[in-house]
């Protein structure tokens, strides 16, 4: 049906339609006004709210100068707020406060367009933030509506009410499925994002850091945001022995231990014996080189090194979602063979700090001169004395360790930890603190072992004479259930935890878990769909080693064969109308005749136009009436027989 | 009886009334596809020679009503009234009683007179005090329409235009054909001459003929596509109504009988459209009047 061509320039946006816009605007710009400054956030609201006021009074809009002054003086406080205009805070307050601007603006049905179409752009900017499910089912909320917006703009003649376009938009959902998959299966995958994500984009990311003081690891066990996510290929070990080594810290000041900027590595893996744990992390973005493994590393996943303290870290921070295979030895101890200058560099103390540890670590030494009755000595102490693990330590003044030891003996692991590696220090055993994450929760659901920020932990590792590096905990010491049993069982009811870590709620937890599961799928099969992914599905099609030029024709052909899909879902209608054989040949002919100059109208009759044309092109004439008087038996007059179309075939091509 | 026949009813209706073809050609159409037909025109254009030649030459009977204001209905239908010798009342049937009726400027008598006819024409019986009688076969009315002078009328609604099938204008002759007309013989001797080509029943079995020609798919969803266009386009205020398309098909088939074929071409319904709906539509009186005329409603709508 041939609708009048859309006069899209002229035709102004009515009500409905700046509702709809204005809908889609909000919802797509939501978790934005949450996020900016309260002036930025109310500015948008007002302008869509004068908007939509303006719309249903059928008040004229403001004048274009009033705009562009508002518009500059947006962008100028854009500029004062974020101190620039690029960036992800500001380009998307920018792009957000533009856009509503271009909302108070929009007069005709093309602005209509134009700001629909600018909202899938402002939709894309949420991924900028989280790419959770969460969000995504958002974001397909957002698209749904915008879609909504743009088929409601397409009704110039009579409104169906809103039933229409809100089902119409699914519709087209569903036909671009297709599409989309391929489309994310074939499109060739470029590790990390195409063109750099703006610098702040990593801003707020929670993990273990470089150094460890007083305090640093309280906030870290306060938060219940998932650190990594490790799937064992066989039994998952025992609680006590998932010790999962991080930044290993060398220096202390008195006050804080931090990790040495410069570390060797190791070029060959260590020569180990014994069964190996198998294993494959999927890491949290934290802005960090450190990955995670089970102590002790024996081997490196691509990309990454291993030092000679055994810390893994990655050749770059990481800053997306990480996947990588791992083995461990479960080690008594290793690096007997480490030099003097490292040695040394583990029995630094500072100078003026803490006396009493001191007189404590040398009347320890006076009683034993071998290394391991000193320490099991110490520990001994920590087990039997009055010690207590708690989340609320009492604040140390500057002597902080003899504080610790000998007035509040109060505190976690990050106290015990230094503490003890204080004393071993003092009493001449090369010691360092090692930070990570020690157990974690299994989820029955997907089986794997889940390790949230809560279950950051700190260490020790003193050094023998006769074995080298050994581990020594003395968290556990004082609180054995919390290396058994998981920080909750080892805390006082009292003391501040996340809800989720605690776990007293059994289907709270469950069902956290069940969407953990969920969430583990989700990261593992769509956001994790790296090129290696994407090369392995290739190969399982067949398509071994895919260079871009092979998964560029790939992708033609998958695309067109999904908008085949797509097409033959929409156009079954049509054919149904217009879809005879008879009238795709005449269809054919009459594209013959274009091209000689002879065309037919969209409302001409066949005879009418054969007529018409046998006038212009007398030679053709008897050619011309043919075809037609034949296309017409067939079509108008009912012969539905394979000959007569066969007669139809026959006389086209007699020209 | 075939489609010759009439073509050459149409030829000896040409010769009378000079330079009208088509108009002509509609009218018969209208009269195969059993429908009434309503000429809107100047007086003095040849509507009542058309009728009455459309009448000889198919061999039906013609009677003529002259509507006035004072026109009552049983003036059209017919009185009963009382025989002495019999001693019952009797029926003297009105002039509807016959086969092409000529009701000469119907917009002249009251709604009251109007609506006896237009019953007439739907039924195609009369009933009059309590009893009905059944019109003579075929039947067709002709009526005519002065639209310059409007005072004093009463106009058809547009409930009683939809009862008719075609409304045509015959309008001003062509100079070649009004010289013709102005050196020829007088039009009334000609009338007398005219002979008529069918007789008896054989316009019934034309009428029948017209039925069975098919109207394939593909031309109804072209039929429904117009009727389609015009109940969403913003430049009509109505739509067409069913009925007009049952009509517009009707009519189509009669056209395309009359030019041969068994079946309905797009042609056919685009040469009859105009004449079907001009008097069912109405403009919705917005800024683009020219695009609401049927004319223009062909050219907007593809043939699927």
């Amino acid at each position: 049906m041939a609708l009048k061509p859309l006069k899209l320039d002229v035709r102004p946006l009515i009500a409905r339609e700046v509702y709809v816009l204005a809908a889609g605007f909000v919802l797509a710009s939501a978790a934005h006004l949450l996020r900016m400054p309260n002036w930025l956030g109310g500015l948008v609201v007002a302008t869509v709210l004068l908007r939509i006021y303006l719309a249903a009074r059928d008040q004229p809009l403001p004048g274009k100068w009033l705009l562009a002054l508002v518009a500059f003086g947006t962008a100028a406080g854009i500029l004062l707020e974020y101190r620039t205009l690029l960036g992800r805070e500001a380009g998307v307050s920018l792009l957000v406060v533009m856009l509503s601007l271009k909302l108070l603006e929009g007069r005709s049905q093309r602005d209509g367009i134009l700001l629909a179409t600018l909202g899938f752009f402002l939709l894309v900017t949420n991924f900028l933030y989280s790419q959770t499910i969460l969000t995504g089912l958002y974001m397909l909320g957002c698209a749904w509506l915008l879609i909504v917006a743009l088929v409601t703009l397409q009704f110039t003649v009579r409104w169906p009410g809103w039933k229409i376009p809100a089902l119409r938009a699914g519709a087209l959902l569903v036909q671009a499925l297709p599409l989309m998959l391929v489309l994310f299966l074939l499109f060739p995958r470029i590790q990390g994002p195409l063109w750099g994500l703006p610098h702040d984009a990593y801003a707020g990311l929670t993990g273990l850091s470089d150094n460890m003081s007083p305090g640093s690891l309280n906030s870290l066990i306060q938060s219940d945001a998932v650190a990594f996510r490790a799937e064992f290929r066989g039994r998952i070990p025992e609680a006590p022995a998932l010790y999962w080594r991080g930044p290993v810290l060398w220096d202390y000041d008195g006050q804080t231990w931090t990790a040495p900027r410069f570390v060797f590595n190791v070029n060959e893996m260590p020569e180990t014996a014994g069964p190996t744990i198998e294993y494959t992390v999927t890491v949290e973005p934290h802005n960090k080189r450190w990955l995670f493994a089970l102590e002790m590393p024996v081997m490196r996943p691509p990309s990454s090194f291993l030092t000679r303290d055994m810390q893994l870290l990655s050749t770059t921070p990481v800053r997306s979602r990480m996947r990588y295979d791992m083995s461990s030895r479960l080690l008594p101890a290793y690096g007997a063979d480490d030099t003097e200058v490292m040695l040394q560099r583990a029995l630094q103390l500072p100078k003026g700090y803490n006396p009493r540890t001191l007189q404590l670590a040398a009347e320890l030494r006076r009683r034993h001169s071998d290394d391991r009755r000193l320490v099991d000595e110490v520990l001994q102490t920590f087990r039997n004395e009055n010690y207590v693990y708690t989340l609320s330590p009492p604040l140390l003044g500057q002597h902080a360790v003899d504080e610790f030891l000998f007035d509040t003996r109060r505190g976690f692991c990050e106290h015990y930890s230094s503490a003890f590696t204080f004393l071993m220090r003092a009493a001449g055993i090369p010691a360092r603190v090692v930070t990570g994450y020690q157990g974690g929760q299994i989820n029955p659901v997907g089986e794997y072992v889940l390790i949230r920020q809560a279950d950051a932990h700190a260490w020790a590792e003193v050094w023998f004479q006769d074995s080298g590096w050994v581990r020594v905990d003395p968290t556990a010491a004082v609180s054995p259930a919390r290396v058994e049993r998981g920080i909750a069982s080892a805390l006082p009811s009292t003391d501040p935890l996340p809800i989720f870590v605690r776990g007293n709620f059994a289907a709270l937890q469950s069902l956290r878990l069940t969407w953990d599961s969920i969430t583990y799928s989700w990261n593992q099969w769509v956001l994790g769909y790296s090129p290696e992914r994407q090369r392995r599905f290739l190969s399982s099609l067949g398509f071994d080693d895919a260079t871009w030029q092979k998964l560029a024709v790939l992708l033609v052909v998958g695309a067109g064969l999904a908008l085949l899909i797509g097409a033959t879902l929409v156009l079954r209608d049509l054919r149904a109308v217009r879809g005879d054989a008879a009238r795709a040949l005449y269809d054919r002919f009459c594209r013959r005749l274009a091209r000689l100059g002879l065309r037919a109208g969209a409302a001409e009759g066949p005879l009418a136009f054969a007529e018409r044309a046998a006038g212009l092109r007398p030679e053709l004439a008897a050619w011309l009436r043919a075809v037609t008087g034949q296309y017409v038996a067939i079509r108008y007059g009912g012969d539905r027989s394979v000959l007569a179309l066969r007669e139809l075939k026959r006389r086209i091509k007699e020209k | 009886m075939n489609h010759h026949d009439i073509n050459a009813v149409a030829g000896q209706i040409n010769n009378i009334i000079l330079g009208k073809q088509q108009q002509i050609r509609l009218a018969l159409a209208c009269l195969l596809a059993r429908g009434h037909l309503l000429i809107e025109d100047l007086p003095g254009v040849g509507k009542t020679t058309l009728a009455h030649a459309i009448a000889t030459a198919l061999g039906l009977r013609f009677q003529r009503v002259q509507f006035t204001s004072d026109l009552l209905p049983a003036d059209i239908l017919g009185v009963s009234v009382y025989n002495r010798d019999s001693a019952r009342f009797e029926f003297h049937p009105g002039p509807v009683f016959t086969n092409v009726v000529l009701a000469d400027e119907v917009n002249r008598a009251t709604p009251r007179a109007q609506s006896a006819l237009l019953e007439a024409m739907e039924e195609n019986q009369v009933t009059t005090e309590g009893e009905t009688r059944p019109l003579p076969q075929p039947f067709f009315v002709i009526a005519t329409q002065n639209p310059s002078h409007q005072i004093g009328t009463f106009p058809l609604p547009e409930s009683q235009l939809d009862r008719f099938l075609m409304r045509i204008e015959l309008g001003y002759p062509d100079s070649a054909a009004e010289r013709a007309l102005l050196s020829g013989t007088d039009r009334r001797t000609l009338l007398g001459e005219l002979k008529a080509r069918l007789a008896g029943d054989d316009l019934l079995q034309l009428q029948r003929a017209v039925t069975a020609v098919r109207a394939e798919p593909a031309l109804l969803d072209y039929v429904q596509a117009l009727l389609r266009h015009t109940r969403v386009s913003p430049d009509f205020s109505h739509g067409l109504s069913p009925r007009a398309g049952l009509s517009l098909l009707q009519a189509a088939r009669a056209w395309a009988y009359m030019d041969g074929r068994d079946h309905v071409v797009p042609e056919d319904v685009q040469a009859v459209l105009p004449a079907v709906v001009s008097h069912r539509l109405t403009a919705s009186g917005g800024e683009n009047v020219s695009s609401a005329s049927p004319a223009a409603l062909l050219l907007q709508v593809a043939i699927p």
